[in-house]
């Protein structure tokens, strides 16, 4: 059955090995989770630092499905609050960024500073003493609902829940760490583009913690004989389950030996003509080629060999959502490693060697299950725990967002 | 060269590269583009913005050669192609054996299930090598009206 009718929605067991396919078809789950997740103790990715540095600059976005406004106020410091009047509930901001004085909404001209403190309000006294808003009412009791925000390596992310803990408490050491090493020096944006995805949000998030599929659904990689070497590595989870990241580590000199090797050996026609978009540093100095990293529920920071970026997934009805790609670099590049970016660029995103099939299986896993939802998926790969572990085919990052996901959504 | 030879030249170089795509002789694509070329898909907002990630960024024709081998053995993706229109082509300026052009386009997408959507729109900026014949893209640019991408983009556009 599918729609609306018979719920709840019920899951098979206490074990996060098995996994209720109506979770991605129910329209009742699908508000329940933009109350409960969205809505909830969860930090959401905002914005750079960057894109804020001066004061009066704003950036309108959206956590789930809610508007929200990011501000550099003129004290330096960032804000966050609601997209949305205090009168009439009319958008406030509707272009994506800019600099603004302070917030005024269009329709009744309700002014607010970059607080969202509510300043002014159009014929508050009325129009030749006639009208006008009546003795009791208060300005400082219609300030925009605010959400709390932080930032971390220069992300700003924001929260609508008060009760949230703080973000670097909500990711854990380890996976707070992840984040700093990869965003270990200031960074500017390369590029962006939106992929629109046909499909609920939750299954490409648990494609991007799915180390399982990687080198069977993305065949580029092994077409081409890239990545031969063994690549040691492993996934790290948070003790909540939700964050986490993976990794593999290359040897970056073996490889580039390699390359070089098969360039004088015309013995495939699986070769690169061009093999620059995969040749890399090793920017860190720890041998690690790829980091994948979720904030649960919906942000990605990856690090894949020398392409750097900032995935948001953002929630678009129950069967459609929109990943938002935010390609960077770093200041201290040169000519020579922003190429290099730029090249690597090819593997990922709406167009990527290694990363297209994402935009589509998605799709395929919604479409089978159109009116054909009932039972569940199986994640036992690598047991039936949510722990870190030091191999890679595994579905314990899958098993740990369900664990934080059955949290805070009950069941 | 007068201007009507340049112009009718730089014509049948745009519809023979459309035709090319559209009738998936995608083999033969690369071959429209200089040795030493490139071939970048960004959108509207991050050009005008001064950015230079492509959804797609070719720096070489061994790099487009790559993208239809990949295409044909490597990616997996639901059947598809394109219908491509392209609006009045401008020949703005020539500089020695180099033509700068701009040309409009509109690239619809028909799905294996007969399902048709409009893919793409957008602008082509093109530098064509008119040096020698036929005429060979040095450099273009698509340039995407819309951020958005729907699904993947595989097939060049």
């Amino acid at each position: 059955m599918s729609g609306l009718g018979e719920h709840a929605l019920t899951w098979p067991s206490n074990g996060l090995s098995e996994v209720p396919f109506r979770l991605y078809t129910d329209p009742a789950q699908y508000h329940l989770e933009q109350e409960q997740i969205f809505k909830g103790p969860t930090w959401n990715y905002l914005c750079l630092a960057a894109e804020i540095a001066n004061p009066g600059d704003y950036v309108a976005t959206t956590i789930g499905e809610a508007e929200v406004v990011v501000t550099r106020d003129t004290a330096g410091a960032i804000n966050g609050f609601v997209n949305r009047c205090a009168h009439r509930g009319n958008l406030l901001c509707f272009e994506r960024r800019g600099n603004v004085k302070e917030i005024s909404c269009i329709y009744h001209g309700w002014t607010y500073d970059l607080a969202g403190r509510l300043t002014g309000v159009a014929f508050e006294r009325g129009v030749k003493r006639q009208g006008g808003m009546p003795p009791e009412f208060r300005k400082d009791e219609h300030n925009l609902a605010r959400l709390k925000v932080t930032e971390l390596a220069g992300l700003v992310f924001g929260t609508f829940c008060d009760d949230a803990p703080d973000l670097e408490t909500y990711l854990g050491p380890a996976v707070t760490g992840g984040v700093r090493r990869v965003l270990n020096r200031p960074v500017h944006i390369l590029g962006r583009s939106t992929q629109v995805l046909p499909n609920n949000w939750k299954l490409y998030f648990e494609n991007v913690k799915d180390t399982y599929h990687a080198s069977i659904l993305h065949l580029f990689l092994t077409t081409f004989r890239i990545n031969r070497l063994s690549q040691p590595g492993g996934i790290t989870i948070d003790a909540n389950g939700g964050n986490h990241f993976s990794q593999a580590k290359m040897d970056y000199a073996a490889e580039d030996a390699d390359y070089k090797a098969a360039a004088l050996r015309a013995d495939s026609e699986f070769r690169l003509a061009d093999s620059s978009i995969v040749e890399s540093i090793d920017e860190y100095g720890d041998s690690v080629s790829v980091q994948i990293l979720t904030v649960f529920p919906a942000m990605v920071l990856q690090q894949i060999r020398n392409t750097i970026a900032v995935r948001v997934l953002r929630p678009r009805g129950l069967e459609r959502s929109e990943l938002d790609w935010i390609h960077l670099g770093f200041d201290d590049d040169d000519e020579a490693m922003t190429e290099r970016r730029l090249r690597q660029g090819n593997l990922v995103g709406a167009a990527g060697f290694i990363s297209m099939e994402d935009g589509c299986v998605g799709g395929f896993v919604q479409r089978a299950l159109h009116y054909d939802d009932e039972g569940s998926g199986v994640v036992m790969m690598g047991g039936h725990d949510a722990d870190s572990q030091p191999f890679r085919a595994t579905e314990a990052a899958i098993r740990g967002f369900w664990k934080h996901y059955r949290a805070l959504m009950g069941g | 060269m007068d201007d009507i030879a340049i112009r009718l030249g730089v014509d049948e170089l745009l519809a023979a590269y459309a035709d090319c795509i559209d009738e998936d002789r995608l083999e033969e694509w690369p071959d429209f583009f200089t040795e030493q070329c490139r071939y970048v898909i960004i959108s509207q907002s991050d050009h005008a913005a001064g950015l230079r990630h492509g959804i797609i960024y070719a720096a070489s024709r061994g790099m487009l050669t790559d993208r239809v081998m990949a295409l044909r053995k490597a990616n997996i993706f639901e059947p598809h192609h394109y219908r491509h229109i392209v609006g009045p082509t401008r020949v703005v300026g020539v500089d020695g054996g180099v033509a700068e052009v701009r040309s409009n386009f509109l690239v619809v997408r028909i799905m294996h299930d007969g399902g048709t959507q409009l893919f793409a729109t957008g602008r082509y900026l093109d530098r064509v090598d008119i040096g020698s014949k036929p005429y060979r893209f040095i450099e273009r640019t698509v340039v995407l009206d819309s951020h958005k991408i729907d699904t993947l983009l595989v097939i060049p556009l």
